[in-house]
């Protein structure tokens, strides 16, 4: 089913994330996880970890695998650049991981500041092994939270899901 | 302008690791170790005998901290003990406001601070320079912390790491000396697998 509004396909990620496991949610804040994070602090079942950046997540979502919980790590695109030494562990010590970004510097974007992350985004998460789940339109975001975390959580791969800029609609300058 | 009159003795670094670490960390049992790259994941290999209750670090310079907050979270039920050096957490300094925000009452964090960047030849780190890593815990707002730097501390530390009922800092003065030598497993697949393995037990 499409969800219609920002809200509610916004509502779907969380919701997904929460049906396949996930109870430790990191993030720095970002208005494409407004909803998420929110969301997050408010469930009473769930650890919200509020970072200072990103790459303290990774760490918070391998400690959490090593006590069997399941973490999901939410970010801006802008954030990657600063994880990329941690993802080291990850693929090396083949922890599950699951991060959702949300894109800058994508389709639209009018913020140069923004360009260099957005299209060194992809090539990154090449670089460093990760599997990369693209959404652009509302009614896949579903199906595509699920197979993300499948291959997270069940095969046991470094999964970055983006929220492209196409799914978000660009900021205006 | 009036003089300071808190003014602090100058930091003391007398201790050796090789006896002083294992004092403070006491009888490992059933605590869960993360350790960061290079002289901690040494002291605390030892101590455990690279056992299944332990994941060291070979890379991933400033992740210490964090994944132990991680494991934390996650198993509310085990005493969860970090142990990283002053340039590590260095690295991630923040990890200690995140950490305090959270305050799990499982999570001890032990700093083994020698003042220096042993691994890497012994470079003045900035702890010898006049950072002081136990005021940055208190600015981060973490509630219980202390500075061990001579013998007669080590018991106030120790109990200080195991007793404490919310998340704890301890600094412990260490002069630049190596840690002992031991060969412990660098695969992290193997130590992950390792470790889960003991967590499902």
């Amino acid at each position: 089913m499409e969800a219609a509004t920002d809200e509610a396909w916004q509502k779907v990620v969380y919701d997904s994330l929460r049906k396949n496991g996930v109870n430790i949610f990191t993030y720095v804040p970002d208005a494409g996880h407004r909803m998420a994070i929110d969301l997050s602090l408010a469930d009473p079942e769930v650890k919200s970890v509020a970072l200072t950046t990103e790459e303290e997540g990774v760490a918070v979502a391998a400690g959490a695998h090593l006590g069997g919980a399941k973490a999901a790590l939410l970010m801006q695109s802008s954030g990657l650049g600063n994880c990329i030494n941690f993802f080291s562990m990850i693929t090396g010590g083949k922890f599950p991981f699951l991060t959702v970004l949300s894109m800058r510097g994508d389709y639209g974007e009018g913020n140069p500041w923004q360009m260099g992350m957005g299209k060194a985004t992809r090539p990154i998460l090449d670089a460093m092994g990760f599997v990369t789940v693209e959404i652009t339109r509302r009614d896949e975001v579903e199906t595509a939270m699920n197979a993300a975390c499948t291959m997270a959580f069940q095969s046991g791969e470094a999964v970055a899901v983006l929220l492209t800029q196409k799914l978000i609609g660009a900021k205006k300058f | 302008m009036a003089k300071s009159t808190t003014a602090k003795a100058a930091p003391k670094y007398e201790l050796d690791r090789i006896d002083a670490v294992p004092k403070i960390i006491g009888k490992p049992g059933e605590t869960l170790f993360v350790a960061g790259l290079a002289g901690t994941s040494k002291d605390i290999a030892h101590i455990t005998n690279d056992g299944s209750n332990f994941f060291g670090m070979a890379g991933a310079m400033g992740a210490a901290v964090s994944m132990g907050l991680g494991l934390a979270l996650a198993r509310p039920d085990k005493k969860v003990v970090v142990a990283t050096g002053d340039g590590e957490l260095l690295m991630n300094i923040g990890a200690l406001a995140t950490v305090s925000i959270m305050n799990p009452p499982n999570l001890s964090i032990l700093c083994v601070d020698n003042g220096h960047y042993g691994e890497t030849g012994y470079q003045l780190s900035h702890t010898s320079l006049g950072v002081d890593l136990e005021q940055m815990a208190i600015g981060a707002g973490i509630k219980s912390t202390m500075t061990v730097e001579s013998e007669d501390q080590i018991a106030a530390g120790a109990r200080m790491l195991r007793e404490s009922n919310g998340t704890c800092f301890v600094l412990l003065r260490v002069k630049p000396t190596d840690p002992l030598k031991f060969k412990r497993d660098l695969d992290p697949g193997a130590t992950r697998a390792r470790f889960r393995l003991a967590m499902k037990a």
